[in-house]
């Protein structure tokens, strides 16, 4: 929780650089925060939002980090190139984003260097913002081993069959039976996509399939309201939905 | 929203980037986040050159109003043009 610390116990963590086997058995970059200590910590898989492998998902990894979790953001747009973050971006972007099959990979690869940590609990949740909501959907579906999901607003989470594209072939929704983990889900009631009519219905599937979640629908909120570099953002609300998160990994991942 | 709404064309002409001029190849239209305007969505038109590098990109990221205007001064200027000089 916010300030939930003694003053006089240690602090330390260490942000570095990794490199991992992806999809394709691709090497491929990845962001790593973790806690100074012998742990054992639990972990956090973190994929980053359709604006890249940027800044605010490197800060939200150290965040997590400082709260007792080993992070790792892999770069899910590494077969696009190398530059600034943003230049990245606009060429995945420019090439109709990336694929499900390659994030889907990657995140197991992520999913697998946590899991092979000394100092990790062996505990693992998945979570993003934005298509990082939608793509960790996906990965709590489609692989085994995640212990919770935590879906920001993603986006396409429903997709109907005009939107269907060969890197995005098959609408996330229609993997719920096989979410093999708890849920916590953070919207906002102004977001356009996902509107809160798809909200209601990514719910009542979860219901239909005796899924374990949690939804949180904030007014005055609408996409990326936790984003502090845009005019999205929204104080009381991203302070509250951080703590929902917090009470949900403690409880999923202890 | 990540709407993945992008169009590509193929074009013909000269950009100036962070690097100066430089030939272009392509232009990638979408409407989708903007990493820089203040606008939850926009019209982005990324003029490039895939052959030169991924730096070599030429941004722009309009509300739909400006990019609606902005198609209708392109229209007009091509039909003043073809007036003057005939179709090139």
């Amino acid at each position: 929780m916010w300030n939930d610390w003694q003053t006089d116990s240690y602090e330390g963590q260490t942000s570095e650089l990794v490199k991992i086997k992806g999809y394709q058995d691709d090497e491929i970059n990845a962001y790593v925060a973790r806690p100074n200590g012998t742990g054992p910590y639990p972990g956090v898989v973190l994929l980053h939002h359709m604006p890249g492998w940027d800044e605010f998902c490197r800060e939200t990894a150290r965040r997590f980090a400082d709260h007792g979790y080993i992070v790792i953001c892999p770069n899910l747009y590494e077969r696009f190139g190398h530059g600034t973050p943003v230049d990245v971006a606009a060429k995945a972007r420019g090439e109709g984003g990336v694929s499900d099959e390659s994030v889907v990979a990657d995140a197991k690869a992520s999913l697998d260097y946590l899991k092979g940590l000394s100092n990790c609990t062996g505990k693992v949740a998945v979570l993003g913002h934005c298509s990082g909501g939608r793509h960790s959907y996906l990965a709590a579906c489609r692989v085994t081993g995640f212990s919770a999901i935590i879906d920001y607003w993603g986006g396409n989470v429903i997709m109907p069959s005009d939107r269907i594209t060969e890197k995005q072939p098959v609408s996330p929704i229609e993997y719920t039976k096989d979410l093999s983990c708890p849920i916590l889900g953070i919207f906002g009631n102004d977001d356009q996509n996902p509107p809160p009519d798809q909200v209601d219905q990514h719910e009542e599937e979860l219901k239909k399939h005796g899924k374990s979640y949690e939804f949180h629908r904030y007014e005055g909120a609408g996409h990326g309201f936790w984003y502090y570099d845009r005019p999205a953002y929204r104080q009381e609300q991203t302070m509250d939905s951080w703590g929902k998160t917090f009470e949900f990994l403690s409880k999923h991942l202890s | 929203m990540c709407t993945m709404i992008v169009e590509n064309v193929t074009i013909d002409g000269s950009g100036k980037g962070s690097k100066g001029w430089f030939n272009l190849k392509k232009a990638n239209v979408s409407f989708d986040h903007p990493f820089n305007a203040q606008f939850d969505h926009s019209l982005n038109i990324d003029f490039v050159n895939d052959d030169l590098g991924i730096e070599h990109r030429v941004a722009v990221e309009l509300s739909r109003d400006s990019a609606q205007k902005l198609i209708e001064a392109i229209s007009t200027a091509l039909a003043r043009g073809d007036e003057q000089l005939g179709p090139t």
